[in-house]
């Protein structure tokens, strides 16, 4: 049965075109699906289990899907709540909608989907054999899993299928593939499999896939033979350069993509433009293959503890790499001698020249005369409390540091004050795993919940 | 010899998953395409990155005009010794690399 997804943008909070959402919704689309996050940011959304968006934007833009889900009468899903997916920033979204349904006064059944793994699941799933690592893949141990601040396990189609099944009008999903919440109706009322993961794909980040990649709301009709994909803002098109070229976006291979249940292969997708604006898509293969999951962990690696100092007298810039080499192996025996901590283990201390190699670091290639040098010093202890006594010992250092013995101190630009953060927690990504399950449910969980804050129904 | 950035549209870099990171040329015609996919050594764009030649993936999409490197990231993306937590200023290396074309 042919099936149209409306998909408002590439991730709620990043806004929309509110003229092409009301033309969506006039269009009498099946299920309206948006994306809620990725590991895109970095690891701290997932091992804090917090959003990295504000509230009031996420707010702000459900409002408005909650109100065109209404007007539509079709099931609105959310995929990844939260950024990463956890159970936290699943009820963290659950609360937000609860707050909208008592003010726009709707009734609803919501289901919640849940992603979040104890790590007791996987250290037994990983002693029975059923942990695959990908390339590259960290070392993984019962211990390492253990100190894991979160995991999640990425949902596919089936278990956005099964919180559709219970006919909740929103679905608030936890971490699933990008593509997971777009496939699964399509897949469900048996449109072609491949076209199904590859309109998906294509329409997974919204207008990217589009010559106006800002305007956020896409259109895609799936059937038996493949899909047709249109954008809804009127300065909007989608070409069939602009469509086959989304599939090298953030994919390390522009043919296939790995889904729970096997892959999507592209080689064979023929794009045809149908007007100005539209492009149909056929040719796209699905290959079933074992039931695997993608897991995704974080784990705090330390505490930090920064501070910034500019300098700008030429002969400092000229001479920062030798001044910045100078000044760590001082402070490595001041923190020897005053804390009693070696580098290393307990502590590590690194000085980044932004002008010099900032962003690329050894991989830099090029010599520039720059200006002014801005010296990032980056502590990482083994307590927040240990790097904030080490940034401000080091602290009056990075101020007046010499470049000789023999000359007077000179005093640095420190652009605020005190001239050291605290940045919390250091966490980093520990898991780049699959995980075969015998029933897709068996790692999920879902909440179904009723409120009633509109007329009796 | 010339900027490969003055000869091709652009060059983009990205995360792929916070272990890969890959790098698109986007030649912007057959012509250029035709001209630039034999002028970009794999071993030479691998000796850019710092990664070994069997670990760089190469895709050439002619019906796209497009040259595709992916690569493991150096850093896992965000640890800490990351500097640039999308990749997304890896594609300067290769932007600014002198090609013969």
């Amino acid at each position: 049965m042919p099936t149209r997804v409306l998909v408002p943008s590439g991730v709620l909070g990043l806004g929309f075109d509110r003229a092409a959402l009301k033309r969506g919704v006039d269009n009498r689309p099946d299920i309206i699906c948006i994306d809620g996050g990725s590991t895109d940011s970095g690891p701290f959304s997932l091992g804090a289990g917090v959003s990295k968006y504000s509230r009031a934007a996420t707010k702000s833009e459900w409002r408005d899907l909650m109100r065109a889900r209404a007007e539509a009468g079709v099931p609105l899903v959310i995929g990844t709540a939260g950024t990463c997916g956890t159970d936290a920033t699943v009820d963290w979204m659950y609360d937000i909608t609860v707050e909208l349904a008592v003010e726009l006064g709707q009734n609803l059944k919501i289901a919640r989907l849940y992603s979040s793994q104890p790590a007791d699941r996987i250290i037994a799933a990983l002693e029975a054999g059923q942990i695959r690592p990908l390339e590259p893949a960290p070392v993984i141990s019962p211990a390492l899993l253990d100190s894991l601040s979160n995991i999640v396990a990425l949902a596919g189609a089936e278990q956005v299928q099964a919180a559709l099944a219970t006919g909740a009008d929103i679905v608030i999903a936890g971490r699933t593939t990008d593509t997971a919440t777009i496939s699964a109706l399509p897949l469900l009322r048996g449109d072609h499999a491949g076209g199904a993961w590859h309109g998906a794909k294509i329409a997974e980040c919204g207008a990217l896939c589009s010559t106006h990649p800002t305007s956020g709301v896409i259109q895609v009709d799936f059937d038996a033979d493949g899909f047709t994909v249109e954008p809804l803002a009127e300065t909007a098109a989608c070409t069939p350069h602009s469509v086959s070229a989304h599939m090298l976006y953030e994919n390390s291979d522009p043919y296939q993509l790995y889904e729970p249940g096997g892959y999507l292969d592209v080689r064979g997708a023929r794009y045809t433009a149908l007007d100005e604006r539209r492009v149909r898509v056929e040719g796209s293969r699905w290959v079933e293959g074992s039931y695997t999951v993608k897991l995704e962990g974080a784990r705090v690696a330390g505490y930090q503890t920064t501070i910034l100092a500019i300098l700008r007298n030429e002969r400092y810039v000229k001479g920062a790499r030798a001044w910045v080499d100078r000044l760590s192996a001082f402070l490595e025996g001041e923190i020897r001698s005053r804390m009693g901590l070696e580098p290393g283990e307990a502590y590590t201390l690194e000085f980044r020249l932004i002008g010099v190699d900032g962003a690329l670091g050894g991989q830099e290639n090029r010599v520039g005369d720059p200006v002014e040098v801005g010296v990032l010093g980056i502590v990482t202890a083994q307590s927040q409390a240990e790097a904030a006594e080490i940034g401000k010992l080091i602290n009056p250092f990075v101020l007046h540091y010499p470049l000789t013995d023999h000359e007077e101190l000179p005093t640095f630009a420190f652009p605020y004050s005190p001239a050291q953060s605290d940045r919390g927690a250091l966490y980093e990504f520990a898991l780049n795993h699959v995980m075969e399950l015998d029933d897709p449910m068996s790692a999920f969980r879902l909440v179904v919940t009723e409120v009633a804050h509109g007329p009796a129904r | 010899m010339a900027r490969l950035g003055d000869v091709v549209l652009k060059v983009r870099s990205k995360n792929a998953g916070p272990f890969w990171v890959t790098v698109d040329v986007f030649c912007g015609s057959p012509e250029v395409y035709a001209k630039v996919v034999p002028a970009l050594a794999t071993g030479e764009v691998a000796a850019l990155y710092r990664v070994e030649p069997q670990h760089l993936k190469r895709f050439d999409i002619e019906e796209l005009s497009v040259i595709k490197f992916s690569l493991p990231r150096p850093v896992v993306q965000g640890s800490r010794d990351d500097r640039d937590m999308h990749g997304a200023q890896w594609a300067v290396l290769l932007e600014e690399a002198d090609v013969r074309v």
